[in-house]
């Protein structure tokens, strides 16, 4: 009984502690999109946005694993060399889109409302955008990676249903299709768009 | 004569595109799945989406670039005028696909809005609590019943559309729109020929006024516009085909499943 007893009392310490180091997906999105509304709405310059966005980014997104996500099956058919330099290659381009899309917003008011577990991996968590003058209001999904449940990250955004890996993912395949698949082409693109 | 060529085309596209009743949703998704839809056109496709853009750029955006600014109880109105007007295309969308609670539920939103919401410029309906609009059009019901989406084809002004939805949208001027019919077919004292266009014109204006940050956003941050623009319009009617925003419904997210970290 007493060894029971005792069995029960190391679980449950263990199980407090899985909930202790866990981050629900849905307290993760909420907490990262409050980040950001607090730099957009601060009063500084849109270059000091752009760098503290890149940031959040960096600690919440799995930039990694949309960059081969979104090189579809040509991942398959690269050699390691290429693999690191497409890594390199997809943050530095990835980081300049995606913050200077957040960075035209000022002070987006986003409401996480609920969540719907896929797998042991992935949660897409709801939220909404609410409507300003300018805009109607909008629905964004996301796709949170939660192998690691202490750590997850944002591997996509689904905005009104439609998502930006998805099209990302086509516009990388176009672009190789229209180019024989040489994958130079497309580091080549990648590359011009981060200097400009 | 048209209606010669439209009864051809819709012949010929039934023959070719594996006509069969999609008799669950995953048969629909795999079907209009936008991965799987081809770009037979795609150097004349590039060509006229060169040419629509440049349209944009003198036309649409400058007016959405205006039209944005009025107050916005007047852009809800006429938001709200368009909405009305399409519902006469929903409804009979709605039969064709089965739906016919959802029939009811629009025709009595659009004799609502039409008389008490003042020729649907306030959308009464909703405040009594009828269930919120939602868009259907032929190509839907085409798909509905199985028809695959063929070749993505871009159409000058109208933009990014499929075989079968372009096919389907001449139906609308074969009969299957009510207000085309009394404005163009008809022309009445009422109203006349120039109301359907002015709609029309609207209503281009109106989305464009909505998504004018969203589209200015994807242009500049785009490697290849085009090919955004049809992703994103193919992921679009996926969703609108199957009646759901979910991402898990509409799409085949496998891929995602080899990605590990």
């Amino acid at each position: 009984m007493k060894k029971h007893k005792f069995v029960l009392i190391i679980l449950i310490y263990f199980l407090g502690l899985l909930n202790v180091n866990s981050t629900e997906p849905d307290v993760f999105v909420q907490s990262t999109v409050n980040r950001a509304s607090k730099i957009l709405s601060n009063d500084i310059s849109k270059e000091q946005k752009i760098e503290e966005l890149k940031q959040i980014a960096k600690d919440t997104v799995d930039i990694s694993g949309i960059g081969f996500y979104t090189l579809g099956s040509a991942r398959k058919s690269l050699d390691d060399t290429q693999k690191k330099q497409y890594a390199v290659l997809f943050e530095k381009y990835f980081l300049k889109s995606f913050s200077s899309r957040l960075a035209e917003y000022t002070n987006p008011e986003i409401d996480v409302f609920g969540k719907e577990k896929l797998n042991e991996k992935y949660t897409i968590v709801n939220s909404l955008l609410k409507a300003t003058d300018q805009r109607p209001e909008v629905k964004i999904d996301w796709r949170i990676y939660t192998k690691n449940p202490e750590n997850p990250l944002i591997r996509d955004l689904i905005i009104e249903g439609l998502s930006l890996a998805r099209t990302q993912k086509e516009e990388f395949a176009s672009i190789l299709n229209s180019n024989s698949g040489d994958i130079n082409i497309l580091f080549k693109t990648l590359e011009e768009f981060s200097k400009n | 004569m048209i209606r010669k060529i439209a009864i051809i085309i819709i012949t010929t596209i039934a023959l070719t595109t594996n006509v069969s009743a999609a008799s669950d949703g995953e048969l629909l998704l795999k079907k209009n799945e936008p991965a799987e839809v081809k770009d037979c056109f795609e150097k004349l496709n590039r060509a006229t989406f060169a040419f629509n853009n440049a349209l944009d750029g003198i036309i649409f955006k400058p007016v959405a670039s205006v039209y944005k600014v009025l107050p916005s109880p007047v852009r809800t109105g006429v938001s709200n005028s368009l909405d009305n007007l399409s519902s006469l295309v929903t409804i009979p969308n709605n039969v064709l696909q089965g739906d016919f609670s959802k029939a009811g539920v629009n025709t009595g939103r659009f004799l609502i809005n039409t008389t008490i919401g003042l020729l649907g410029l306030i959308d009464v309906a909703t405040y009594l609590g009828l269930e919120e609009y939602e868009k259907e059009d032929y190509g839907q019901s085409l798909a509905k019943h199985g028809v695959g989406p063929g070749c993505y084809i871009v159409l000058p002004v109208l933009g990014p559309s499929t075989a079968r939805d372009t096919v389907a949208t001449t139906l609308n001027f074969l009969g299957g729109d009510p207000w085309y019919n009394v404005t163009v077919k008809n022309d009445t004292q009422y109203v006349s020929h120039e109301d359907y266009y002015t709609s029309k014109v609207t209503g281009g204006v109106d989305f464009r006024a909505k998504n004018y940050n969203s589209i200015e956003n994807l242009k500049k941050n785009s490697v290849d516009f085009y090919a955004s623009v049809k992703s994103l319009y193919l992921q679009d009617r996926q969703q609108k085909i199957l009646n759901s925003k979910k991402i898990i419904s509409t799409q085949d997210d496998s891929d995602w499943e080899e990605i590990e970290n």
